[in-house]
């Protein structure tokens, strides 16, 4: 057991060349590799949560312990530190390419949060770039994680489904999903709904996969349960698969949705947007203005860690006290 | 009634059990025995409808059994995972009441007053995993309870329990069987338990393709205590007999 977490917890590399895979592992390996690039920040920065093994209750309470060990100023203090150090390098280098991080700060402040207090501190500029950018996201992830979840759950609980359907699951999160983008600009045009189209259709396959995967293993014995009970099929889905499908169903939503952020921006880069944050990079770069480019990618970045971590918080509300005790 | 009527069971082609006839009459508690392996579980599951006999026929109450029966209740070992650990006490044992329709209030009110009958209050808002495992096995069995079930099954429910533990819910099977009447097959691989507890024990052979080898009433008085019952001779008698019939049966 503690020999399967070591494995499961280890980098997505380690297990990917690993020889003589469990079957713990390989589905770790395929939570975390949907497509075979790296799947962002998002998961990087908690590695350690996207262990969906069947023994998720356990692994679950144990490395709470193991992450209280480092107290919250410690846990910050590299990212303290990087970020000082950055800032020294960039100044005694004086590089107008590399800006230190603190004039990157304000300029972001400068550009998008010194607003008035009733738009929230917003500027026009923020309105007008992030807020676009959020809800194309936002649609796109909501639809990937809404068709992914119920497509995975119907998929996985059926063996001849699964079947049938794994080859088609499997070709279709290997292609690359910026590779698609050209698709959909030429079966949509440019605009919004070819940017939430290739959005969605990015984010889909992890959260099917994983749905999928986790729908497939129900504990047999509580299956059997659930025959003894008589409970009817919706009872069992509710009461059943579903909950016990949570904790993969999350693994594949926080890799949908830093695809989402990735394919976000990636749209946004294309010719014919009009706004946006990566429209607003582009444009900086075309103007060659590198502080608002480095303020975007700062924004990025934030976003991305702010949305995994609210994602997180749902998870830890959902997956309750119940499974981590 | 519950009636068996040469049953056999295999997995591919390995047999299972073969040929098992039994009658058990209208609330009694039997126990079966066997070695480890010897398919007793199977023999259970297949009771309960989850795998259907590849030969010979079972009947509840004259019914032949197709499906899960009406009014079956099983309790497995693995409390563990047999409770939703996600749902409170209190839903995991309310969970069988849905289907009778009853109010939401009505179903938790049902389920206190049982958990309340297997020695459990005050835990109903709790989850499975914050209690100990003679707890938790309490929770399965005031789950099966709770739909008044007339035929009770039970693969090995106190296995994994430490002695004190099983020998507290021993007794406390006892008294629901009592005051209840339901109909038990209670099927376990510890002699001693299998004639204190129950009403008649049945030995099955050694696997591949179990039987019945004895068939024994236990007639020691109704009333048993863990000290005094195990010490009588009668006790004692019947315990030896069992064993040997486990150790050399064929």
């Amino acid at each position: 057991m503690t020999a399967d977490r070591r494995r499961a917890h280890r980098t997505p590399e380690g297990s990917r060349t690993h020889m003589s895979r469990t079957p713990d592992e390989s589905r770790t390996g395929q939570a975390r590799t949907p497509d075979g690039s790296r799947p962002g920040k998002a998961l990087a920065s908690d590695g350690s949560r996207t262990c969906p093994a069947p023994a998720v209750q356990n692994s679950r309470s144990r490395s709470r312990p193991a992450r209280a060990a480092v107290p919250l100023l410690l846990r910050w203090s590299v990212l303290l530190a990087a970020v000082v150090g950055w800032e020294a390098a960039a100044r005694a280098h004086g590089s107008v390419y590399f800006p230190p991080p603190l004039r990157i700060a304000r300029h972001a402040h400068g550009l998008w949060f010194s607003g008035p207090l009733g738009h929230l501190f917003l500027t026009r500029a923020a309105v007008d770039t992030i807020l676009p950018s959020l809800g194309r996201m936002a649609a796109g992830f909501v639809l990937a994680a809404v068709a992914g979840i119920a497509l995975g759950i119907a998929v996985g609980r059926s063996r001849r489904a699964y079947a049938l359907c794994n080859p088609v699951l499997q070709f279709a999160r290997a292609v690359p999903p910026p590779a698609l983008v050209p698709v959909f600009v030429v079966v949509l045009d440019f605009g919004t709904p070819m940017q939430v189209a290739s959005i969605a259709f990015s984010a889909l396959w992890p959260v099917l996969v994983n749905s999928a995967e986790g729908a497939r293993a129900t504990d047999p014995l509580r299956l059997e349960v659930a025959a003894v009970l008589r409970l009817t099929g919706p009872e069992r889905l509710w009461f059943l698969v579903l909950p016990s499908a949570l904790p993969r169903i999350f693994a594949g939503l926080r890799l949908s949705l830093s695809l989402s952020l990735i394919l976000m921006v990636f749209s946004e880069l294309l010719p014919g947007t009009a706004d946006g944050i990566g429209f607003t990079l582009t444009d900086a770069q075309t103007r060659s203005d590198l502080l608002t480019v480095w303020s975007a990618l700062m924004l990025l970045g934030v976003l991305g860690f702010l949305l995994n971590t609210g994602l997180l918080a749902v998870e830890r509300r959902l997956i309750g006290p119940g499974r981590s005790s | 009634m519950l009636r068996l009527d040469s049953v056999r069971q295999r997995y591919g082609d390995h047999p299972v059990l073969d040929g098992i006839s039994l009658t058990v009459p209208d609330g009694q508690l039997l126990c079966v025995v066997g070695p480890s392996g010897c398919g007793k579980s199977t023999l259970l599951r297949t009771i309960a409808g989850l795998l259907p006999a590849h030969e010979g026929t079972i009947t509840v109450d004259g019914t032949p059994v197709t499906g899960v029966p009406e009014r079956l209740a099983v309790v497995f070992q693995e409390y563990g995972r047999s409770l939703l650990p996600w749902l409170t006490v209190r839903d995991n044992v309310a969970l069988p009441l849905r289907r009778r329709g009853l109010r939401r209030a009505a179903r938790h009110a049902e389920a206190e007053a049982i958990l309340e009958r297997v020695g459990l209050s005050g835990v109903a808002r709790r989850h499975p995993r914050q209690l100990s495992g003679g707890m938790q096995q309490r929770v399965a069995i005031a789950r099966a309870l709770v739909c008044r079930p007339s035929l009770l099954l039970m693969d090995e429910p106190f296995g994994s329990l430490d002695a004190r533990t099983r020998e507290d819910l021993e007794d406390l099977l006892l008294e629901v069987h009592r005051a209840d009447g339901t109909t038990i097959v209670f099927v376990t691989h510890d002699i001693d338990e299998s004639v204190y507890v129950g009403d008649r024990v049945v030995v099955l052979s050694h696997g591949p393709g179990s039987r019945v080898v004895r068939d024994l009433a236990v007639d020691l008085p109704g009333e048993r205590d863990q000290i005094g019952t195990r010490g009588l001779p009668g006790f004692v008698a019947l315990r030896t007999e069992v064993g040997r019939a486990v150790r050399h049966g064929e």
